[in-house]
């Protein structure tokens, strides 16, 4: 339990919970999702990350976060 | 034929035909229907990516951004906040200004809340947005809209999906000529005359999507929507004959045996 790679932290994406590895940053957080960072939009806790720093925001523990992506409407 | 393009917000477009993306059976249907309607314009809307199966096509893959304009919408929202955010993620996501706004009122009728639209205007304008701000067929609404800083007025000719054509003829003719901005007309047109109706009254465009996209062949009355509007801006153009309300012969009188 004390292996830091083992170590997760408690987050919502979309309104899902999910647990994901502690330490890594949003952008990692689209890839593990299996999501094109460069076709979708995120807010985290209600304030949009700019893609240009998805690399660089870590996803913390309570995070709550919306991706959203263009689909079709009228 | 000389050329009759139109603008908004400093972007000049060719076709008066905007068209919406839902409601299509799959994403190769509403990609023939684009083509075939002839639109530059397209409205799109953001919602959640499915986490659960990333890998479905997504719109995108379909209809390129680079070539088609993607007009985010806000449809389903029901307040300013909402629509602002909505917004602000779509312009993350694209990084567009020219909007859609439309701030819904209720569900049973789709009816836009004006003062909801226009607290929503002032705030995306000031941000940077352009909105084409969809309304209720008000004059005076869509004055207090322009001054908020909306780029289009776009007044509903009947409620969204409803097909039923244009209810209100008189107060869209109203807006037309007051408006400093371009007029479309935005929802109730069910099929190709509806839409010639609104070429007719002067309108700079018409958007649709559910005439398009429920008929029993949508790539077919794309291509009848294209030609409608086409048809409509050119009466509109050459100025209609006036009305009578007698006959009046076109042979003539002279000569008869």
């Amino acid at each position: 339990m004390n292996d830091p790679e083992l170590e997760t932290v408690s987050i919502r994406v979309n309104g899902q919970h999910r647990r994901v590895p502690k330490g890594i940053s949003i952008a990692d957080l689209a890839l593990e999702l299996g999501l094109e960072p460069t076709k979708v939009a995120v807010e985290r806790n209600l304030e949009i990350v700019p893609r240009s720093t998805l690399g660089q925001v870590p996803v913390e523990d309570g995070d709550d976060y919306e991706i959203v992506t263009f689909v079709g409407g009228g | 034929m000389d050329k009759d393009s139109w603008q908004v917000a400093g972007r000049s477009f060719t076709s008066r035909l905007i068209v919406g993306t839902g409601k299509y059976k799959d994403f190769a249907q509403n990609a023939a229907a684009v083509e075939a309607s002839g639109a530059e314009i397209v409205t799109v809307a953001v919602r959640r990516v499915n986490i659960s199966d990333p890998k479905q096509p997504m719109l995108m893959d379909h209809i390129d951004p680079k070539k088609i304009t993607y007009l985010p919408n806000t449809a389903g929202c029901f307040t300013a906040e909402e629509a602002i955010r909505t917004l602000r993620l779509a312009h993350e996501a694209g990084g567009w200004t020219l909007v859609k706004l439309e701030v819904l009122g209720e569900a049973k009728t789709l009816y836009p809340d004006m003062v909801e639209t226009l607290r929503a205007t002032e705030i995306l304008a000031k941000e940077g947005f352009e909105p084409m701000v969809y309304c209720a067929d008000d004059p005076i609404a869509a004055k207090r809209l322009e001054d908020a800083g909306a780029v289009a007025i776009m007044p509903l000719g009947a409620p969204i999906g409803s097909g039923l054509g244009l209810q209100n003829k008189v107060m869209i003719r109203i807006m037309v000529e007051q408006a400093k901005v371009p007029v479309l007309v935005d929802a109730g047109v069910g099929t190709a005359s509806d839409a010639a109706v609104a070429m007719e009254l002067g309108c700079d465009g018409v958007l649709m999507n559910t005439a398009i996209a429920e008929a029993k062949d949508p790539v077919m009355m794309a291509r009848a929507m294209k030609l409608a509007v086409e048809s409509g801006r050119l009466a509109y153009r050459a100025g209609r004959m006036g009305k009578r309300r007698y006959a009046d012969p076109s042979s003539p009188l002279a000569g008869l045996i």
